[in-house]
């Protein structure tokens, strides 16, 4: 399995946006399961702040065991095969924080979130950012920027898509988007956030809150 | 292995004897008898610090001290002490022979009891009913309710200690709010069994076993017994493991004369069972395996591993090692599943290891970080 952590989590001060921009998004005494929850950054700060009764799943195993060793309830294990052993309904909240392009399969995996969770929470890195719009168009090659910053033949990111993309698989699994946004690589909110197709081009994350419709 | 080997010396262990009987899962009742335990840290006012150690095929309650018999130090020197992951500062940790062991509890080597309780003037023996791990959790439960602890704040063990962590959690969910089971299965495989098997007929076919009266003329079963920890032993180890440490070393010499070449790893197994007939009981060894083979947790309960876990407020932290081949990984992560199911609340890792199953047993930074750092969260959580 690829590491689906290295190629989109920055800086700490960063991440700590991004999972803010979460954490945000989820109520107070919720059970969360954070999927990719790497060393339970977000674990933590739902539990210590909003009494959630929070749970994770971390593939890497050093990460996985920093967060054991933080008193985290966290397993050792992967999107793709472990969902499907969790009874329907068995979260309030389910998180796939920057790891859905890193899957086997996305599809499989958003129908398994909304299978064990009430809600879902996605966040990605968007491929329809201008940036790597305008590289592939000017130089042929695959892009690479800040945040795609591997090469195309030793990137775990198997599966990158745009916000429209997402948008248009929504309506094909008929979940409801009750929240979404597109945010700058710093994690903060733009203006264009009202309009897909301008979030599209600009936004580099985009974070979803569904439900099943 | 020429010359008798005597039973090895009685020494006096620190017992809890009940009268108030044992029922048993084959239907017999024991009517007496005792738990030899062991406790280190003090219980504190609340007698909420419990944790209960179990222990593996071959151990027992002499988890962090020098052993009465061997000399040596406790089998968990390295993970039971001030500072260390059962952190002796902060718990109180209990540690019990297993029912069926040789090292002070009921067991096979113990004096038989008739139904009212009464002495017999013999040995179990052979006669010594078939027990389960569910039993064993049974007795501690006793012991565990005499020393005045309604909830201990875990059960910690790995191998058979891990199927027992499994078991009272299983059994008591209200009485154990941490399992840790470690290098464990829910249930033994075919691999498993047969290997015990090996074992088993290993003794059996020693001349001395007797048809498992060797107590009546104070022989026992050495040759058998130490074939059988030989083979098990291997069993402990990965094949790196054993490749690192010995490779075709030979004892006393550089290259083979093909006269009467000894390979290291044929003299360290010789030891190993050499040393284990001094302190080990062959019918003991008989009854642990054999409740060890008898384990099958789901089957318990209706098939379904989860059934066992659902609705249970027990806080999990399973533990694998990436080689051990006795308890692989692919067993504890059927138990995560399960768990999972369940809806339990569960924290799972593979440590990354060459060392085989022996690795819980040894010195593993990154286990002990894990296993202290789960304990110290549940310690935190009820306030101890």
């Amino acid at each position: 399995m690829p590491d689906t952590h290295h190629p989109v989590r920055y800086v700490a001060k960063n991440m700590r946006l991004d999972l803010r921009l979460i954490a945000e998004m989820v109520p107070h005494g919720q059970t969360v399961l954070d999927i990719g929850c790497g060393d339970g950054a977000l674990l933590a700060h739902l539990s210590a702040e909003k009494g959630a009764d929070a749970r994770g799943i971390e593939i890497d195993m050093a990460q996985a065991t920093q967060a054991v060793a933080a008193g985290l309830a966290v397993i050792q294990g992967d999107a793709d095969h472990d969902l499907a052993f969790y009874p329907d309904g068995a979260f309030d909240y389910v998180i796939l924080s920057r790891t859905l392009q890193a899957v086997e399969r996305p599809r499989e995996v958003l129908r398994q979130m909304l299978r064990i969770g009430r809600h879902a929470i996605v966040s990605f890195p968007n491929f329809g950012h201008w940036l790597l719009r305008w590289q592939l168009v000017s130089t042929g090659k695959m892009p690479v920027t800040e945040t795609w910053h591997r090469e195309w033949y030793e990137t775990p990111n198997i599966h990158p898509c745009t916000i429209k993309d997402f948008f248009d698989l929504c309506a094909l699994e008929n979940y409801v988007i009750e929240r979404w946004l597109a945010v700058d690589e710093q994690g903060l909110r733009a203006p264009w956030r009202r309009s897909p197709r301008l979030a599209n081009l600009f936004g580099e994350q985009a974070l979803f809150l569904l439900r099943r419709g | 292995m020429s010359a008798p080997v005597a039973p090895f010396p009685q020494v006096d262990h620190q017992r809890a004897v009940f009268e108030d009987g044992l029922a048993l899962d084959c239907g017999t009742v024991l009517a007496r008898h005792a738990v030899a335990y062991r406790t280190y840290g003090t219980l504190n006012a609340a007698r909420s610090n419990a944790v209960l150690i179990c222990h593996a095929l071959t151990g027992d309650q002499y988890v962090a001290e020098t052993h009465p018999l061997t000399g040596k130090p406790g089998w968990w020197d390295s993970v039971v002490g001030p500072g260390k992951p059962l952190d002796t500062d902060r718990y109180f940790l209990i540690c019990a022979n297993v029912l069926g062991g040789c090292m002070g509890s009921t067991g096979p080597r113990e004096e038989m009891t008739d139904a009212e309780g009464r002495g017999m003037g013999r040995p179990w023996g052979t006669d010594f009913p078939n027990i389960t791990v569910r039993d064993m959790v049974r007795q501690q439960k006793m012991l565990v309710d005499r020393l005045g602890i309604r909830r201990l704040l875990a059960v910690v063990g790995g191998s058979l200690g891990g199927m027992q962590a499994l078991q009272w959690a299983a059994c008591y969910p209200d009485a154990v709010y941490a399992a840790v089971p470690i290098a464990t299965a829910a249930q033994h495989s075919a691999q498993n069994i047969a290997f015990d098997e090996v074992g088993r007929a290993a003794i059996h076919a020693d001349p001395d076993w007797r048809g498992g009266r060797y107590w009546e003329d104070g022989r026992v079963p050495a040759q058998g017994l130490s074939v059988a920890r030989m083979v098990a032993h291997i069993t402990y180890l990965s094949e790196e493991a054993l490749q690192r440490k010995f490779g075709r070393k030979l004892r006393g010499a550089q290259t083979l004369t093909l006269l009467e070449d000894v390979f290291e790893v044929q003299s360290y197994l010789r030891h190993q069972g050499s040393t284990f007939v001094r302190r080990f009981d062959a019918n003991s060894y008989l009854t642990i395996t054999r409740a060890t083979d008898y384990l099958d947790i789901a089957a318990e309960h209706g098939g379904d591993l989860a059934n066992a876990y659902r609705g249970s407020g027990t806080r999990f932290f399973v533990a694998s090692f990436s080689s051990d081949w006795l308890y692989p990984t692919s067993a504890s992560r059927s138990i995560v599943r399960a768990l999972n199911a369940a809806a339990a609340n569960v924290s799972f890792v593979e440590i990354a290891s060459d060392k085989g199953h022996d690795a819980f047993l040894l010195e593993e930074p990154d286990f002990h970080r894990a296993l202290g750092g789960f304990l110290a969260g549940c310690a935190d959580r009820l306030g101890v």
